[in-house]
Order: structure tokens, then C-alpha cells, then sequence
């Protein structure tokens, strides 16, 4: 659907080069949900926009629908955009126009008249919820109102793709999982292919199937949502991932615990397994868990646990032994043997 | 008062309202496409373009750092050419023109800059056409702040065509200076600065609150 072929874009500032975008070169399928994460200035906007020319590349090529779209100029650019929705983190709606108007504008520019204009506004109005806000300004709407408007605005010419640009930052969390699923419904419904920038990864775990990481304008890692999140195979994406899930056991308990204290982690259909009792049963030992959660990505469970276990040395090597095995992974945070 | 005051007050008021309307109506149109042009010239999702945003750009600079007096007696030959007089309200008109041009120019660049950039962008990323994002989207997303600045061009007008009266230009200012000044009554120079002060006053109203009327930006 949308594939970048060694893309990269290059600034000049104060004579030096710099590369926002350093060789990307990946497939983004159709009708996913597709995120890119990264940290600030990572050049994920400025990726982001080299699918419908908003940035032009310095090197390599843009594939929408298996056709180069690099050198679309005038028409055909045009036409290409109307098929691909962009949604922002401001919204960038326009203030002075009413919510029928700023939708209505993009239909009439691209040459409907103004009964299909009219029909049209309406059934996108009631498809986002807002069918009692057309005639109000933007200033008198909430934050995901206009979130709304501006999706209800990138649809309208019948879009096959949306592009967001951080579209849930500048929402509370209410708000955001709202939105978040609006556009899976969309997803679902029409099948639209969606790309979704955002530095919140709870953004990415809730609704995209597959994202990319990106560091100082290089896409390091690229997979499944779930796998990537589950088992990061670069140090980059591993530290991202460690700013947003706070689940770590304070130093100082750990410290003064007796015996080992290991991190289960659940994947997948072992979580719903229970192992650990299991264990205990086995070998004759005694556990305590101290922190635990269960949380879903892309639907899919993924459980993490803090044991202390308590017993005599060898069951307890043996347990440990049993768990790792039969885990997704065991960490032993405090060997206390 | 050995004159008819009345109906002197109408004949001047009719000239400087005439020196100022037509003064403005040129500088709406020409001052505001050539703030349009400069804006246009200068953003890169339109048609950036350096070389006529700077030379577009210091033939205004130039215009507006000459002091308005020297420009009524540069312009002299110009009114002659164009309107074949070099006196009266007909002939001020040409620099006062001139100047407002050059004013409301800069000034509705300023209005276009200070749209926000990423609406347009939004525009540009639906497809829509320029020609169509700048009637559609900038204009009006322009117009509270256009509408403004007219406003003070329009009363930096008022000022000017004061000043132009001294130089035989006619308006209320020629009568202030004749009467009020050099014949030395002082009833008449009052007279014709409450006529500015209100024509001041009313363009000011006006002017604020059709610009609030078109502000959509607050609830
Ligand atoms: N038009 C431009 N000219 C010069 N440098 C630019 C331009 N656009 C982006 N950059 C630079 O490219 C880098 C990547 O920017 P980009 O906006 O893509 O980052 P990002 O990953 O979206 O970051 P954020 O999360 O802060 O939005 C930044 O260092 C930025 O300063
Ligand atoms: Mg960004």
C-alpha cells in the first residue's frame, strides 16, 4: 500500500546537511494500523509527510498502491492527496469557517457540487457524531470535537489512507481512547489504511498492529506491535519503551527481601496459565508475589510479575529452572541463594 | 465670519472624504495584493520565491521611509501626468495613494503571515487547489486582521490628507490651516479638528467591530 524504497530527507541549516530521515526502507500494508514511535526530532513527522509530498525526499522513492508517487506534480498530486486524509495534533482547522464549512471546503475543491457537498457533510457529520455541530465555530467545540471534525475533513473525499501526526497529544486520556476508537472503527469499516505518529506508546499498544521505531531519522526496529513491546531487539527501543511502563520494584524492597525475587514475564497463552502455583506445588516451595499487571496488547495479553520465592536451595533452583522454561521470560532480579 | 463656514465645512469634508476613500479603495486593492504577493512569495508552501519577495519587498520599505511631505512634492509630476493637475484633492490623491499602497501593504502581509500555518497545510494536504486555499481559507482566516489594519490605514489617512491640505491639497485640513491659522480663527481650527476627531472615531468603530463581527477565534 504505502512503501518507502531508501527514503531519505536531508535540511540544510547554516551550510551543514542534516539528515532527518536517514534510508527508511519498509512496507506499510494495506488496511493496517501502523504506528511509528520515537523520540522527539526523531524525524518521524518529516517521514510521515513524505507520503503525500508535503516533504519532498532527497533521495529514494514513495510507493502508494504500487505506483511511484515521488514526481506527482499540479493534478495528479492533487488527486493523490484527496486519497490521502492527514489529521494533526492541533487540528488545523480553520477558525473563521464554521465545522459544514471546513468540511464542505475540501469537497468543493475537489470539483463536488453543492447538493453532493451538502449529502455528503451530513453523512460524515453523523459518522464522526457531531451531525448537531455543523454550524459551530471551532472555538466553540472540545478538543476531540475538532479532533472529530478534522477526521470527519480527511475522509471526505472517500480517503483510502489517513495520516496522524501525534493526533491524541494535545487530548486528555478520555478523550484519546475515544478518538483511538473512532479511527479503529474506521479502520474496520472501511478498511483504511492509517498510519499514526505518536511519541505516547499507550497509542500504539491500544490500536496498532504493527509500528516502527525511529531514532535520530533511522528506522531501528520494525515488527509486530505485540513483539516489539514484548521483546525489543534494540537497546534504543528498549529504553523508550522503559519511560513509559513505570513497573520496576523500588530498590530498597528489594534490597531488604530474603531469597530470590524474579520478574515473570506472560505472553501469548501462557498468561492464562497458572504456572507459578504449579511450581510451587512441584517442588515444594513457598511464593510471594509483590507486583504484578496484566496488560493488553493489541488484544493480546502480556502479564508481568515480581515473585519472592521461599525455600531450600535446590527446589529452589529447580522452580527456576521450571519457570523460565515454561514463561516467556524470567529475569532473576536478586539471586539471595 | 466673513465667510460662509457651513458651506465651506461641506465642501471640505466632501474632499477629504474623497481623498480618503479613493486613497483607501487603491490601497485595499493594490496594498492588499501586494501584502498577498509578499506572503505568497514568502511561504514555502505557495510559491516561495526569494528574488520578488525582496525586491517587492524594498520597493515598499523605500516607499514608506519617505517622509509623507517629501512625497507629496516628489509625486507632484506623477499627479501631473496621471490626473493632470498638481493641486487640489484630485492631484493629493496620487501620493496619498501611494503612501497608503505602501502601508497596508506591509501591514496585510502581516495579517497573511499571522494565519496559522498548519491550517494551510491542512488545505494543501487535502488536495485542494492554491488558488482555492487562498479565496477560501486564507482570506477569511485573514480578514478580522485585514480588516484592522485597513482601519488604521484608513485613519493614518485621515491624518495625511490633513497634511496634503496644507500644500493646497483642499479637505478639512486646508480649511484649519486658511482659517484657523493664518487668519487666525481659532473657532474654525476647532471646528475642523472635532470634524477629524469624529471621522476619526467613526472609521475606528466601524472598523473594530465589523473586525470583531468576523472573528470567530474566541467563543
Ligand atoms: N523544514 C525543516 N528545515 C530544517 N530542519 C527541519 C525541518 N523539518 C524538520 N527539521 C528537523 O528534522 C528533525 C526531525 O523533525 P521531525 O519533525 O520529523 O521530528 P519528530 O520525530 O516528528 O519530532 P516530534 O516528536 O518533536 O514532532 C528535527 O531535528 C527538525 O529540527
Ligand atoms: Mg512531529
Amino acid at each position: 500500500m504505502i512503501e518507502f524504497k531508501h527514503v531519505s530527507v536531508s535540511f540544510k541549516q547554516h551550510k551543514q546537511i542534516f539528515e532527518a530521515v536517514n534510508d527508511a526502507h519498509f512496507k506499510i500494508e494495506k488496511g493496517e494500523i501502523f504506528g511509528i514511535a520515537g523520540s522527539s526530532g526523531a524525524g518521524k513527522s518529516t517521514l510521515l509527510r513524505t507520503i503525500n509530498l508535503l516533504q519532498t525526499v532527497s533521495s529514494g522513492e514513495i510507493l502508494v498502491d504500487g505506483e511511484n508517487v515521488t514526481n506527482y506534480r499540479r493534478t495528479q498530486l492533487r488527486i493523490l492527496r484527496r486519497n490521502i486524509g492527514m489529521i494533526f495534533q492541533h487540528f488545523n482547522l480553520a477558525r473563521n469557517l464554521t465545522v459544514y464549512q471546513n468540511i464542505a471546503f475540501v469537497l468543493k475543491a475537489a470539483g463536488k457540487s453543492k447538493a453532493e457537498t451538502e449529502t455528503r457533510v451530513k453523512e460524515l457529520l453523523d459518522l464522526v457524531n457531531l451531525s448537531e455541530k455543523s454550524n459551530s465555530y471551532p472555538a466553540n467545540l472540545s478538543g476531540g470535537e475538532k479532533q472529530r471534525v478534522a477526521i470527519a475533513r480527511a475522509l471526505a473525499n472517500d480517503a483510502k489512507i489517513l495520516l496522524c501526526d501525534e493526533p491524541t497529544s494535545a487530548l486528555d486520556l478520555e478523550t484519546t481512547s475515544s478518538i483511538l476508537s473512532l479511527l479503529k472503527d474506521l479502520n474496520k469499516k472501511f478498511g483504511i489504511t492509517i498510519v499514526i505518529i505518536t511519541h505516547e506508546l499507550d497509542v500504539i499498544k491500544s490500536i496498532c498492529t504493527r509500528c516502527a521505531v525511529m531514532n535520530k531519522g533511522s528506522v531501528v526496529e520494525i515488527g509486530d506491535v505485540y513483539d516489539i513491546f514484548t521483546k525489543p531487539r534494540e537497546d534504543f527501543t528498549r529504553q523508550l519503551l522503559s519511560h513509559t511502563s513505570h513497573f520496576n520494584l523500588p530498590e530498597q524492597i528489594i534490597d531488604k527481601m530474603q531469597g530470590p525475587i524474579i520478574r515473570l514475564t506472560f505472553k501469548g497463552d501462557n498468561a492464562n496459565n497458572p504456572i507459578l502455583y504449579y511450581a510451587a506445588n512441584t517442588f515444594q516451595i513457598g511464593f510471594n508475589i509483590l507486583l504484578g499487571k496484566v496488560e493488553y496488547i493489541n488484544d493480546l495479553p502480556l502479564g508481568i510479575l515480581y515473585v519472592q520465592l521461599i525455600g531450600e536451595t535446590e527446589p529452589l533452583k529447580l522452580a527456576i529452572e521450571f519457570l523460565a522454561a515454561n514463561t516467556a521470560d524470567l529475569e532473576v532480579i536478586n539471586h539471595g541463594l | 465670519m466673513d465667510f460662509d463656514l457651513k458651506a465651506a465645512l461641506f465642501l471640505t469634508f466632501g474632499q477629504t472624504m474623497q481623498m480618503v476613500i479613493s486613497s483607501l479603495l487603491a490601497a485595499i486593492i493594490i496594498g492588499g495584493s501586494i501584502g498577498l504577493l509578499l506572503f505568497l512569495t514568502s511561504n514555502t508552501l505557495f510559491l516561495k520565491n526569494r528574488a520578488i519577495n525582496q525586491i517587492v519587498g524594498v520597493i515598499i520599505n523605500i516607499t514608506r521611509s519617505i517622509p509623507f511631505l517629501i512625497l507629496l512634492v516628489l509625486m507632484i509630476p506623477v499627479s501631473k501626468a496621471i490626473v493632470h493637475t498638481s493641486i487640489g484633492p484630485n492631484a493629493v490623491v496620487i501620493p496619498l495613494a501611494v503612501a497608503a499602497i505602501a502601508f497596508l501593504g506591509r501591514l496585510s502581509e502581516a495579517s497573511f503571515s499571522d494565519v496559522d500555518n498548519g491550517v494551510l497545510e491542512a488545505a494543501i494536504a487535502s488536495g485542494a487547489s492554491k488558488l482555492s486555499i487562498v479565496l477560501k481559507i486564507l482570506l477569511p482566516e485573514a480578514l478580522p486582521s485585514l480588516i484592522k489594519n485597513i482601519t488604521v490605514t484608513a485613519v493614518s489617512l485621515i491624518g495625511f490628507s490633513a497634511m496634503a491640505g496644507t500644500v493646497g491639497g483642499g479637505g478639512i485640513g486646508d480649511l484649519a490651516i486658511r482659517y484657523g491659522y493664518q487668519r487666525y480663527e481659532p473657532e474654525v481650527m476647532f471646528i475642523c479638528v472635532i470634524v477629524l476627531v469624529l471621522l476619526v472615531q467613526i472609521f475606528q468603530v466601524i472598523g473594530d467591530s465589523s473586525a470583531k463581527k468576523l472573528d470567530k477565534t474566541s467563543k
